[in-house]
């Protein structure tokens, strides 16, 4: 579809605090609109165009704040593309940018091909004439490889499984229409409601397997999510630089200086990690500081791996204790620091409390220990301890969103049957999700329907 | 042969099958000065296979020819033997009316309103050749020398072209049911560079009803209720004759094996490409080796004759075998065969090579319609009769020319995939080929269409005004439960709990309470009763648009992303080759559909979203610098 509303991070990955979501399109306004909620009250669809927003970014469907967010509205024709343009300014690295594109890609947005938004400034009149040959070769280029990429980038056993589902559909999508063009033929099998729910359930079950392995996905691309957290001062953004090797994040010796999440990629020994240094996590009255916390509870719910700093020169404290307690379900490291110190802390405690748990020994300061955790993170990841080796992979954002949008309308097509809507209602809502399929592994001739409807049943006079 | 002058019309239509009456009675109504030639005027709307017009898909293009002002629906309505609603238990979207037609008074009925049309002669002969002068049509040359002049020229001759009747080894030169074949016109066609693609397809055996034992067989009845096609059929016929059920045999099946290397198909004797919708009955046992039975319908073909159409036996094995095949359906022991069934062979024209107008690129001023397109079925012949002929009279009168989107009508989707996509075997109606089916119901086709045919002059005034009226009532219906709000009282929730319904806890609008799944309009009309009452089709619409307005709204949005890429046109004339970036084989097919727009190039095989893209650039180029071509 040409003339539909897309969407893209529009600022490189990784770099700068602020990343922007870009929407263009006929519906970019009314997209941002339904995921927007300004403290006023006003909505985006009622506000002048070049105007700026703050407020928050919601998930309608469960009512949660996703993000704090800035949004540039702007009307076409006076925009980049000519067309409506929305950008929403986040600022908590890309974790929450990623599901804000993620909202916006599933409140009806497409993600934008490599290229397209700069192909619609030319389309529509802003990019200079002199140029085109040029662009249409990087049209030409883009495109084409954005389709090989995505297409190499599923392995055999993604696109196999993409294959059954769709073949399931595809099969009740043919005794839906076989009984619906030869009415006259009872020797078919009528689609039954329940039968039809039974095969839109189990289609839904699979999509939502799939996508629970998209974060597993993720790491493959992005590096695995590795969130370091910790009391304030035990040596965090310490910890993240001695990783690094440069001194990205500020160390000082006061309580509650990294305020904001850091992120960082870094290969340790053959990981591909995404470091994500926090905000030291305590009750606090400093109302910039608790944003800063907010975001690290958050990042931590969306973290493959959790490195948890304890200080060993003091005893534990009932917050690490806390934090002890909520890292029980997660993969996770433990990481006992400042052993240059005199130690205060109980190990032994701190070892029943970690159970299965790796509890390393580190003074970063003197850079002792460091190795040995590197060694744990490469062996946990190669050794299966962190979830990531299921090859089984959605990795790619496009995939994702689609997934998402197949899911929803698999859920429609099931809520129709249910409420006893007439099947061919309901079959609407299948051939989408078969279509939304079809778009992930490159596949949507309406053709094959009507081959399916001959091969599968016995037809004609 | 000396050559004469025999008159000068606006449209000349060849051929007075379904698509040909349907051309010249439109070209007429429009008012344009039409001649219709045909091979044989006892032959008009010859029904060459089944005795029925309708069913799912067709069964609407039916309706949408009737909106547009056309024949087929009055006609059937006045000459059929039983009408059958299908797909009752389904939703709207499917719905569909088929009627079993009395072949022989529907050819007549069909005959005498065209006699009876004002700007309409109709005329005996054989077209042979079509007068071409630089790339544009002047008229026909007849077998007997005659010259007709004319503007324009629709050739709508089906089956005929080079035809060939198979029946076993036995192959023939031949028209459908023993008919002249069409050779001269073929070969004419052929020299003015047409490409042509060879089609087969068959009929089964009749058998004479007085032989059948029916005591073997199931009844089918038509439906009670009266129905109609038309929106104008005011009279309804009441005496209706039943169909007939009954299966094959395992003795069919082994009979069929047995004999399967007499089959034509099976031997090589037929090389045209059948369709998959209408395998024989050999091809079905073939293919479905494990099923073990297939159904049989008896038809009657009318009330004047026992003659007996014998659905689901469709086959060319040599005669012999097809009276054992016959007597081993149950009921048809001792039946009679009138006649054999056949297959026919017949060359189509490669409908890539028409405009959506149905003009040929080819040639200005010609047009094509009908199975020599590629098609196959009464009614989808008729439907590019229909368009032919107001296109060309249009031509004519001056008009703009009229093309039906996918998402206005049937008729748009079954020519826009002709012209567009094109079609490697006979080409038929589904209701699987529309991407917006819950848009194209049987129900509202007077509502999508009726404006278009009074616009061109095809429906009266006196119609016209009615539709408005009821359209009107529509809306007024719908505001009004949008509206008006039901409260919880013990009346209200009597009427909800015998309907099936949860009773009412708060007030809510009329509206949101139809669109509960067990209530229906003609509880909502009790419960908040309308000062006048609807008529039973205002209350479907109303109905319909409340119950299914989800549905219906998302099909308006695609339709509506649809129909952006729809405006974007792209200029004629455009030399693709030219075009760097496009891959080989979009330029080759682009080249040659030559798409109109956007949306019509990107349905073509073999285009790629790149190539729109590309195409899309250089449009915008061309407009900017003003270059074209
Ligand atoms: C054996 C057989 C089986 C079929 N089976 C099916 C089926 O199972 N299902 C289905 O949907 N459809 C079937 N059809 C197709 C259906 O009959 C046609 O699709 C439909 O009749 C086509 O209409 P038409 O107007 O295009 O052509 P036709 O109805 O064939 O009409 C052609 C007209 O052109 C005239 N004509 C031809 N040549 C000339 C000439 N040179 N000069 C003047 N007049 C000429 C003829 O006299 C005739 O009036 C079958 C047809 C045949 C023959
Ligand atoms: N003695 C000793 N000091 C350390 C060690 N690691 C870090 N420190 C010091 O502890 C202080 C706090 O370190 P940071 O890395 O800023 O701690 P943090 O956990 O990021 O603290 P927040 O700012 O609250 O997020 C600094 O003065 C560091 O130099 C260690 O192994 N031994
Ligand atoms: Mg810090």
């Amino acid at each position: 579809m040409q003339f539909d509303t897309i969407a893209a991070i529009s600022t490189p990955m990784g770099e700068g605090a602020i990343a922007i979501v870009r929407i263009s399109g006929d519906e970019a306004v009314e997209i941002a609109d339904r995921l927007f909620r300004s403290p006023s009250g006003k909505r985006l669809v009622d506000s002048s165009s070049h105007t700026i927003h703050y407020g928050h970014l919601v998930d309608p469907s469960t009512d949660e704040t996703v993000e704090e967010i800035m949004v540039s509205l702007m009307k076409a024709p006076k925009t980049f593309t000519r067309e409506d343009v929305i950008e929403l300014n986040c600022h908590g690295g890309l974790v929450s940018v990623n599901r804000v594109l993620r909202l916006v890609l599933q409140y009806g947005a497409r993600l934008a091909e490599p290229g397209e938004f700069t192909k619609r400034a030319f389309l529509n009149g802003r990019i200079d004439l002199s140029q085109s040959e040029a662009v249409m070769d990087l049209i030409r280029a883009k495109t084409d490889r954005a389709m090989n990429v995505a297409l190499n980038q599923m392995d055999g056993k993604l696109s196999r499984l993409i294959g059954e589902l769709r073949q399931a559909l595809l099969e009740t999508l043919a005794q839906v229409e076989v009984n619906i063009d030869y009415p006259e033929y009872d020797d078919v099998e009528e689609m039954t409601i329940p039968l039809m729910i039974e095969k839109g359930e189990w289609v839904r079950s699979e999509i939502i397997k799939l996508l629970s392995t998209s974060s597993q996905g993720r790491i493959l691309r992005e590096g695995l999510s590795t969130v370091i957290i910790g009391r304030p001062n035990v040596g965090k953004s310490s910890l993240l630089n001695s990783l690094v090797q440069e001194n990205k994040a500020i160390v000082t010796d006061i309580a509650g200086t990294t305020r904001d999440i850091i992120e960082e990629y870094v290969n340790v020994k053959g990981v591909p990690l995404k470091l994500v240094d926090t905000a030291g996590i305590r009750e606090t009255e400093d109302l910039v500081e608790r944003i800063g916390v907010e975001r690290s509870r958050q990042v931590l719910k969306e973290a493959d791996l959790v490195i948890l700093l304890l200080n060993g020169s003091e005893a534990l404290s009932p917050e690490d204790e806390r934090l002890l307690e909520t890292i029980r379900p997660m993969d996770a490291i433990i990481v006992v620091n400042k052993t240059d110190l005199p130690q205060q802390i109980d190990i032994e405690t701190v070892k029943q409390l970690a159970g299965q748990k790796h509890v390393i020994t580190t003074s970063i300061l003197q850079d002792e220990g460091v190795d040995e955790l590197e060694e744990t993170i490469a062996s946990l990841f190669f050794g299966g301890g962190i979830e990531a080796e299921d090859p089984t992979y959605v990795s790619n954002e496009r995939h994702i969103a689609l997934l998402h949008q197949a899911k929803t309308s698999i859920e429609d097509a099931i809520q129709a049957a249910e409420a006893r809507v007439p099947i061919d209602m309901i079959q609407i809502d299948i051939t989408r999700t078969w279509e939304l399929l079809g778009e992930i592994v490159g596949d949507t001739v309406q053709d094959s329907l009507i081959n399916q409807l001959f091969s599968q049943f016995c037809l004609g006079k | 042969m000396p050559q004469f002058e025999a008159g000068t019309f606006d449209v000349i239509v060849i051929g007075a099958g379904h698509a040909g009456v349907e051309a010249a009675y439109a070209s007429a109504k429009m008012g344009a000065s039409t001649l219709v030639l045909t091979m044989n005027l006892d032959m008009i709307a010859f029904m060459p296979c089944n005795p029925s017009l309708g069913g799912p898909a067709k069964g609407i293009v039916v309706r949408e020819i009737d909106a547009l002002g056309g024949a087929m629906g009055k006609v059937i309505d006045k000459t059929h033997i039983q009408m059958r609603m299908l797909n009752t238990g389904k939703g709207p979207a499917v719905r569909a009316l088929r009627a079993q037609a009395d072949k022989v008074l529907y050819q007549q009925e069909m005959k005498r309103m065209l006699e009876d049309e004002e700007h309409l002669s109709l005329h005996q002969g054989v077209v042979e050749e079509l007068i071409v002068e630089d790339g544009e049509v002047k008229g026909v040359l007849t077998q007997i020398g005659a010259i007709y002049r004319a503007k324009t020229v629709i050739v709508t001759t089906g089956t005929f072209l080079r035809g060939e009747v198979i029946i076993g080894d036995l192959k023939y030169s031949s028209g459908p049911n023993n008919q002249m074949p069409s050779i001269k016109l073929a070969d004419s066609l052929r020299e003015l560079g047409f490409d042509t693609v060879r089609f087969k397809t068959g009929t089964p055996p009749r058998v004479n009803s007085n032989t059948v034992d029916y005591s073997k067989t199931e009844i089918q009845p038509g439906d009670e209720t009266p129905r109609a096609f038309s929106f104008e059929t005011t009279e309804f016929i009441t005496d209706q004759l039943p169909c007939w059920l009954t299966y094959t045999s395992p003795l069919t099946h082994q009979l069929i094996n047995e004999n399967l290397h007499l089959s034509p198909m099976y031997s090589g004797v037929i090389k045209g490409k059948g369709p998959s919708y209408c395998p024989s009955i050999e091809d079905k046992i073939v293919r479905f080796a494990d099923k073990s039975r297939h159904q049989i319908f008896l038809e009657p073909e009318g009330r004047n004759t026992r003659e007996m159409y014998v659905q689901g036996l469709s086959t060319s094995l040599p005669e012999h075998v097809q009276r054992k095949m016959i007597e081993s359906v149950p009921g048809l022991e001792k039946a009679q065969m009138l006649r054999a069934g056949y297959a026919i062979e017949y060359d189509a024209i490669v409908p890539t090579q028409l405009w959506p107008t149905l003009e040929t690129k080819k040639i200005k001023n010609l047009y094509t319609a009908g199975q020599l397109n590629g098609t196959s079925g009464y009614e989808e012949a008729a439907a590019q009769g229909i368009m032919a002929g107001i296109n060309a009279a249009s031509r004519v009168l001056g008009k703009e020319e009229v093309v039906l989107g996918r998402a206005d009508a049937y008729i748009g989707v079954l020519i826009d995939d002709l012209v567009t996509k094109g079609t490697s075997e006979p080409y038929r109606l589904l209701t699987s080929r529309a991407e917006y089916r819950l848009l194209l119901r049987h129900d509202n086709a007077d509502l999508r269409l009726t404006e278009i045919g009074h616009t061109l002059g095809m429906i009266s005034d006196e119609r016209y005004a009615k539709f408005v009226v009821k359209k009107q009532q529509i809306e007024e219906e719908i505001e009004r439960l949008r509206k008006v709000s039901v409260k919880p009282e013990e009346a209200v929730q009597t009427i909800i709990e015998a309907a099936g319904g949860t009773a009412l806890r708060e007030p809510m609008k009329a509206a949101d309470l139809l669109k509960r799944p067990e209530m229906k309009y003609d509880e909502i009309s009790k419960v908040v009763p309308p000062e006048t009452a609807c008529t039973p089709d205002v209350a479907e619409q109303v109905e319909i648009s409340i119950k299914y307005e989800g549905y219906i709204e998302k099909a308006m949005q695609q339709v509506n992303r649809m129909k952006k890429m729809e405006n974007k046109k792209i200029p004629e004339g455009i030399d693709y080759h030219a075009i760097s970036g496009l891959a080989k084989e979009a330029r080759a097919n682009l080249s040659d559909v030559r798409p109109l727009s956007i949306a019509q190039a990107s349905r073509i095989s073999g285009v790629n979203p790149a190539d729109i893209s590309i195409l899309l650039v250089y449009i915008e180029q061309g407009k900017i610098a003003k270059i074209s071509g």
